[in-house]
């Protein structure tokens, strides 16, 4: 591929642009990205990205976090230095554990939020003073667009994308 | 498309109304009339129970048991207290083999105390007594049902001494305890009946709550499953009713259940008495009728408007904003009720202890179990080929409701725990020694079955989605509820003679009959789609 042809196409509606979706794949034109401003419901599978493994990351965040909170407990109100508190002397992990409880809890959520969104940053390549990457700085207000690639018309893909509701389409040039 | 009871589903609940109800009537009838039978009944009964002292008092004779049984007590009872010494001892463990010999050194350490009190410092004297009182509240609390030991301990409360430290140990309360054990035994029966009637109720009053959420939030997603939710309240005025009646005969005296509403037990306890502005009979019944009124003439008008809008030809949509309108207003009724419903008809049963957020933590428990009834009954109707405009995403929303209440359930069920187990306060500790000593498995099993099970299982956002994972945590859910009603009525009611028998089981079996054909009637007089909703086609489209 010496040079490729992408179609910008701007929709003004999160439903419009489900359907628009739907039907663009139907035609088994590749999209390359879309940019919205808030998360569509349901976007994600009718472009037929890959599901999300972040549950399972922060899943897994989670019980490290736990596992931490475990051990930081037990060494700090066990083994190193057990007191004497409401009458509860803490020699025993087990008979104090509701005492622990909150703590357990909260270092789990810590974990996982906190891993859960580092990795996302991470893997979605984003790092402070970052150069924004949308196109159009409409994306960020209430515009949704679509960049596609067109295939050896670009001018039916204009017109079916009209009929689909774009509002605005433009067609770029990249060179690679 | 109407809904019609299926023969084989008809046939299931009207053998499940029968044999629950002869289980019932057995159960009645199998109570023992004197002491003695009582005896003999709780000396054959021993073997099934965790408690600590239960094993010994099996093979002692007649005439020692109830003695025995009740210094066991004692002694299981005083273990907190132990716990709090083994600084002192400098042992970590706390064997239950070596349980025996403790006691009977802080006995002498005790009585010790009592007669020279200058060997101890001031410190240990402060332990001594807040030890005595968690005792004597705890012996109090399980011999609560009679006149004559209340008497005893009472002052004991206020004051505990030496005499009668011995007196409650000692061969006086041999009698009373005998007798406190006939009416455990007379109990029994109408506590099983009593916890399914209200486990029944509860289904129905959650799904009223939930249903009233939707209609005031004016949620686009659940309309296609109104009729269901509709049909599952239909329970809650008949329901209401049998728990009202069951009330009416505890005040009255046909049993035990609530031990403030004999006069005679009230007469010698200052703690009872102070709150009986409050607790007595006029007003308990009149509240329990105003809440059950409350309750029932929402969900008549509820369920009429639905109706109605379904029927309207105009396309207006007057009855669903009366819907709005009646449901916000519900709302606030409803958890202001629900509060009251949770003193009135179940903190009472231990009329001396209290807790400030057992209103709100009732109220999660019949949330999430009305939540999993919704979600069991609509995969049920599904899989007999009703409901096809209910799509698996409306099964996902109602996992999720499912899991994110069952940790709700959770932290106000810890939330409880673990203030009153960290503070230590003899009147409110009491409550979670009868149950960990008496109750331990039923106690214990509602954290893995209402909070690690479904989290655990409901997290994989497949799962939420999948029809018989749904169904077994739902299931799940759904006992552990029943066990939830159940730790919240048994030890108050029948204190270590409890089981989980033919009783327990029949009754559940007779309310679970009555409220399927009640619940299956309700559904098949109405199209199964509230087809004249505002919102009805963006339910019909949820997606997620």
């Amino acid at each position: 591929m010496a040079s490729q042809n992408l179609i910008h196409a701007v929709f003004d509606d999160d439903d419009q642009l489900l359907d628009a979706v739907k039907e663009i794949r139907g035609k088994k034109i590749h999209i390359e990205e879309i940019y919205t401003p808030f998360p569509v419901h349901g976007l994600d599978k009718a472009m037929g990205l890959a599901p999300t493994r972040i549950s399972i990351a922060s899943f897994m965040y989670g019980c490290f976090g736990l596992a931490v909170a475990l051990v930081l407990t037990n060494y700090i109100m066990i083994e190193d230095w057990p007191q004497n508190i409401g009458g509860k002397p803490s020699f025993s992990y087990f008979e104090n554990i509701p005492a622990f409880v909150p703590i357990l809890f909260e270092m789990t959520v810590f974990f996982a939020a906190h891993l859960m969104v580092i990795t996302f940053y991470l893997r979605s390549k984003l790092w402070p003073f970052k150069k924004a990457e949308n196109p159009i700085n409409a994306t960020t207000d209430d515009k949704f667009l679509v960049v596609l690639e067109s295939s050896s018309s670009p001018e039916k893909d204009i017109e079916f994308l009209k009929i689909l509701g774009a509002i605005d389409i433009t067609l770029k040039e990249e060179e690679h | 498309m109407n809904y019609s009871f299926s023969k084989d589903l008809k046939r299931f609940s009207i053998i499940s109304i029968v044999v629950g109800a002869i289980a019932i009537f057995y159960g009645f009838w199998d109570t023992p009339r004197t002491v003695e039978e009582a005896q003999e009944k709780a000396a054959a009964a021993q073997h099934g129970h965790n408690g600590h002292g239960s094993v010994e008092t099996h093979h002692s004779n007649q005439g020692d048991v109830n003695y025995k049984s009740h210094n066991d007590q004692e002694d299981s009872y005083q273990e907190e207290h132990i716990d709090g010494d083994d600084h002192r001892s400098d042992s970590a463990e706390n064997v239950d083999d070596d349980l025996q010999n403790f006691h009977s050194s802080d006995h002498l350490i005790d009585q010790t105390a009592d007669s020279d009190e200058n060997v101890y410092n001031g410190e240990s004297q402060d332990e001594k007594i807040s030890s005595e009182l968690q005792y004597a509240d705890s012996d109090e609390h399980q011999q609560g049902h009679d006149a004559e030991s209340i008497g005893t301990n009472t002052h004991s409360v206020q004051y505990p001494s030496k005499d009668t430290h011995e007196n409650v140990g000692g061969h006086d309360t041999h009698i009373d305890h005998g007798k406190h054990l006939l009416h455990q035994f007379k109990n029994k029966p109408w506590a099983s009946v009593y916890v399914s009637a209200l486990f029944f109720l509860f289904i129905a009053l959650g799904t009223l709550a939930f249903y009233a959420v939707q209609r005031a939030s004016q949620a686009g997603w659940p309309i296609v499953l109104f009729r269901v939710m509709e049909s599952i309240t239909a329970y809650l005025i008949p329901g209401g009713l049998i728990v009202l009646v069951i009330l009416l005969f505890s005040v009255y005296g046909a049993n035990h259940l609530f031990v403030w509403t004999d006069s005679k037990v009230v007469e010698h306890d200052v703690i009872i008495q102070n709150k009986s502005w409050y607790l007595n009979d006029a007003g308990f019944l009149f509240r329990a009728l105003v809440i059950l009124l409350g309750w029932g003439l929402y969900r008549t008008y509820a369920r009429k408007f639905s109706i109605k809008q379904d029927q309207d030809v105009a396309p207006s949509i007057n009855y669903h904003k009366k819907n709005f309108k009646l449901s916000a207003g519900f709302l606030v009724f409803y958890i202001i009720s629900v509060s009251v419903m949770s003193w009135d008809w179940l903190m009472s049963i231990d009329p001396h202890w209290f807790s400030t957020l057992f209103g709100w933590y009732v109220f999660a428990s019949m949330f999430v179990t009305g939540i999993t009834v919704i979600a069991l009954m609509t995969i049920y109707l599904k899989s007999k080929g009703y409901l096809d405009f209910v799509n698996s995403s409306h099964i996902h929303d109602l996992a999720k409701f499912m899991f994110g209440i069952s940790i709700f359930w959770t932290y106000l069920w810890f939330s409880q725990f673990m203030l009153i187990w960290y503070s230590n306060i003899p009147e409110e500790v009491t409550y979670f020694i009868s149950r960990l000593e008496d109750y331990r498995l039923p106690f214990l099993s509602l954290l893995i079955l209402n909070f690690v099970f479904p989290v655990l299982v409901l997290m994989n956002t497949d799962f939420k989605r999948t029809n018989y994972i749904v169904i077994i945590t739902g299931i799940v859910i759904v006992i552990g509820h029943y066990m939830d009603v159940f730790n919240m009525v048994m030890p108050g009611t029948v204190g270590d003679q409890w089981s989980l028998g033919l009783v327990e089981i029949g009754a559940f079996l007779f309310f679970l009959g009555l409220f399927i054909q009640i619940v299956f009637r309700s559904l098949e007089k109405v199209p199964l789609l509230a087809k004249g909703d505002p919102l009805v086609q963006e339910s019909k489209r949820f997606h997620y």
